[in-house]
């Protein structure tokens, strides 16, 4: 494998971790407002990613970062393409970020509302955002021979994409709600369960189709065949289907990893659909940005290569260490209340 | 058509200016609060005077507060190269995007991380290892510092690259990480930090010494700040001046313009202060306060350096780029400059009486002098706004030096109408931030370190925050 074949794994690696890891986060933050009773519950829901939420936007900045210095003209071509998309996106970054920070520190009903819904909306708005943006990667973009987007904001909306948006709230949604049934206790606890059972059928029926949609656009769009994006389309039905069965066994952990599995999954069957290509033109199919095209030239790779081989592993050791620090659940007695 | 173009990149120009700005609000005060807040606690841990840990709670949620903005705003800063100067990203890409990488990956995963586990870790990890945390998310935060001001060198004084097919390529990985500019980029910032962190935390300690508030408290508080703001400001007037004579080597436009210095002169004085003599229809101030030779000195080094003037440096300009206006407008630059200069100076006088006072025993009843203490706090944001004005728009037209022009460098994809929205979003939002957190850090700066129920339960140690 060639290095700009590897750094393209590394980007999908990167947001994969972003998705798996901010996921639950934003599904946290999506149902902020309907399963917690009162201000202490809410402070506990809050409290399960409070350590977390950080490190894990980390995985964003990395991948804007690490797609700026491997794939330059890739990176400028989708940020500007989808300018409107990111400002959203950092619109709803923004409120949501500064709800952690800010919201306890004022007592008033009506403060901690306000915050409590800029965090549901921004996590919902996001994650809409982001399966709208990834989806038109695929479908294609109209983008002209010197790789500059030539479109309106509405063009970035067609059936399809709409769906990739859809799926990724839903299954953030269900991956959050897992989530909380590994971290609350009580009564939180069980409505996090009942939460998680009812999103469970409609987020992998979805999910399902938009990974089966996604191989067909790929076919279609993108000149690929059915094998491979088949592959990762096919464990993440798989994943999705799992999911559904342990929630209602009450089986959580593996319920949480298979949800994560799925997520992950989607991620995946996307870029491999995308793979040799890293947008697809609509206005002629040869414009498209290809991973070879868009490629930092060899010397970069090999810097960055290197970076990543020392930094990578360290992270994952340290993020690891801090979801062991913080494996107790909010509200029991394995941890004190924090609100 | 062109007007429609120079529009765009007049208001992706402004975006960029406003958003680093704010963005630059909060960076400092991370810089610098941060290891403040670690002394505090350290000291806690070596002494167990619950004093040192009332200050850690207390300082520590300010800057709690303001990092969460830093962080959002941040985001924005890594979006728009690729949202608003598309043509610049894949040129510098190559280059460039190396350090904003490693900065995440290096730095901002640890800041991030670490600091997660500081504001949570308060009964999970043993003491030690609690405090390890916040030093190893403040080796974060001056790293991460690091890293973006090796890309932001990289516009001022390309190095470590050449360029070929149109773009600039990576080299060196050393060249640009030990570039000059950064080295001293990285030093000033660091040291701008600091003052800003220990001017913060000494205004506080001053309006509670004014108020008679919590004397006991924040006496040991004001001593860490001046111990550190005393020597940090002074250094960082003359390190300033020593950076000037890197910028006059590399960059002689900006310090010319900085000067409004039309013609080239040797044993050239220092304005102070004039009115008019920023045109070239009008070069000579109707009124100006002179210091003689001193503007040699800065620039070089010597009582009798040689500056080369503004219109020698265009011609030689226009010799090697071809024709233009390669002069940025010099009397923003020039009143850049002095803003930065005379807030930073400021700063350092204050500090100074302040040590003075504090060492006689004076500080806490000399109220006119606290007031003043409390004014100061702000002044290290208006020298660092100055600061990065100078630096910004004295490279114009440049968007990297001598390689890239800012006017050509945009996104064509992105429409007038696009970056009036996004303007218009980003200001509304930012305003309205800025007005909540001034409003929020004011309640927590007012408020009794040792109020009771503001640690939950009443247990100490007890988390800093939480939610």
């Amino acid at each position: 494998m060639n290095l700009q074949n590897l750094w393209f794994v590394l980007i999908v690696v990167l947001w994969s971790g972003y998705f798996l890891l901010e996921g639950f986060d934003f599904g946290v933050g999506m149902l902020l407002p309907f399963l917690p009773r009162d201000e202490e519950e809410q402070g506990q829901m809050f409290a399960t990613i409070g350590p977390v939420w950080d490190g894990n936007e980390v995985w964003l900045v990395t991948a804007g970062g690490a797609t700026f210095a491997a794939f330059p003209a890739w990176y400028a071509t989708m940020f500007s393409g989808l300018y409107i998309a990111l400002l959203a996106v950092l619109f709803f970054l923004i409120i949501r970020v500064i709800s952690f920070e800010w919201r306890s520190r004022s007592t008033s009903p009506r403060w901690r509302k306000v915050w409590l819904w800029a965090n549901a909306v921004g996590s919902f708005g996001a994650s809409l955002i982001w399966g709208v943006g990834f989806a038109n990667l695929l479908y294609g973009m109209p983008i002209d021979s010197s790789g500059d987007f030539t479109g309106t904001f509405w063009n970035l909306f067609n059936g399809y994409t709409v769906l990739g948006g859809l799926t990724v709230v839903a299954i953030f949604a269900f991956h959050g709600a897992t989530f909380l049934t590994l971290r609350t206790t009580g009564d939180l606890l069980a409505r996090a369960g009942k939460a998680s059972r009812d999103l469970s059928l409609f987020a992998a029926v979805l999910g399902a189709i938009f990974l089966i949609l996604t191989v067909i656009v790929a076919v279609n769009r993108n000149d690929k065949s059915v094998f491979p994006p088949v592959l990762p389309a096919a464990i993440g039905i798989a994943a999705l289907a799992l999911a559904v069965l342990l929630v209602y066994r009450g089986r959580w952990t593996w319920a949480f990893t298979m949800t994560g599995l799925g997520t992950i999954a989607i991620v995946v069957t996307l870029f491999v659909s995308l793979f040799p290509r890293v947008i697809v033109s609509s206005t002629n199919f040869a414009f498209s940005l290809t991973v070879s095209g868009t490629a930092s030239q060899h010397y970069t790779l090999q810097v960055m290569s290197v970076v990543a081989l020392i930094f990578v592993p360290l992270v994952l050791l340290y993020q690891g260490w801090t979801y062991h620090v913080f494996r107790a659940r909010v509200g029991g007695p394995g941890g004190e209340p924090t609100h | 058509m062109i007007l429609a173009s120079s529009t765009t990149v007049d208001l992706a120009r402004a975006q960029f200016a406003t958003t680093s700005i704010y963005h630059f609000l909060f960076v400092p005060l991370t810089l610098g609060l941060g290891p403040i807040v670690a002394i505090f606690q350290t000291r806690w841990h070596r002494s167990g005077d619950e004093r040192w840990l009332k200050l850690t709670h207390f300082f520590g949620t300010l800057f709690l507060i303001n990092f969460a903005i830093g962080v959002a705003t941040g985001l924005v800063q890594e979006f728009q190269f690729g949202m608003n100067w598309s043509v610049y990203s894949k040129f510098v890409g190559n280059v460039f995007g190396a350090p904003l990488a490693i900065e995440g990956l290096a730095a901002f995963f640890l800041e991030s991380t670490f600091l997660g586990l500081w504001i949570f870790g308060w009964n999970r990890l043993s003491p030690r290892l609690h405090l390890a945390t916040l030093w190893t998310a403040v080796v974060g935060t001056w790293l991460s510092a690091y890293f973006i001001l090796v890309a932001n060198s990289f516009m001022q004084d390309p190095v470590g690259y050449k360029v070929e097919n149109n773009q600039a390529v990576l080299t060196s990985i050393w060249a640009l990480l030990g570039s000059h500019w950064a080295y001293y980029a990285f030093i000033h910032t660091i040291l701008a930090g600091l003052t800003a962190g220990a001017a913060v935390v000494f205004g506080v300690c001053c309006w509670h010494f004014a108020r008679g508030r919590n004397v006991e408290i924040f006496r040991p508080a004001a001593k860490v700040a001046l111990i550190v703001l005393v020597p940090v400001s002074c250094f960082n007037l003359w390190f300033g001046s020593h950076f000037g004579i890197l910028v006059t080597s590399l960059q002689p436009m900006k310090i010319s313009a900085s000067e409004a210095q039309w013609d080239t002169c040797s044993h050239c004085s220092f304005s102070l202060f004039q009115i008019g003599g920023f045109t070239q229809q009008d070069e000579t101030p109707r009124f100006s306060i002179e210091i003689p030779d001193m503007l040699s000195f800065l620039a070089t080094g010597s009582f009798s350096g040689t500056v080369q003037g503004l219109t020698t440096l265009n011609d030689d300009y226009k010799a090697n780029y071809g024709p233009g206006n390669y002069m940025p407008p010099v009397e923003t630059i020039y009143w850049s400059m002095r803003g930065m200069a005379y807030a930073g100076s400021l700063v350092a006088l204050v500090a100074v009486i302040g040590a003075f006072l504090y060492w006689k025993r004076r500080l806490e009843r000399l109220k006119w002098f606290l007031w003043v203490g409390v004014v100061t706090a702000f002044l290290p944001f208006v020298a660092c706004i100055f600061g990065w004005m100078l630096t910004e728009i004295g490279r114009q037209p440049w968007i990297v030096q001598g390689l890239l022009k800012t006017d050509s460098a945009n996104s064509p994809a992105v429409s007038t109408t696009w970056l009036a929205i996004s303007l218009a979003v980003f200001v509304t939002l930012y305003i309205a931030l800025l007005v909540l957190d001034i409003w929020l850090m004011r309640r927590y700066a007012e408020r009794d370190p040792s109020s009771p129920g503001e640690e939950p339960g009443g247990v100490a140690p007890a988390p800093a925050v939480g939610y």
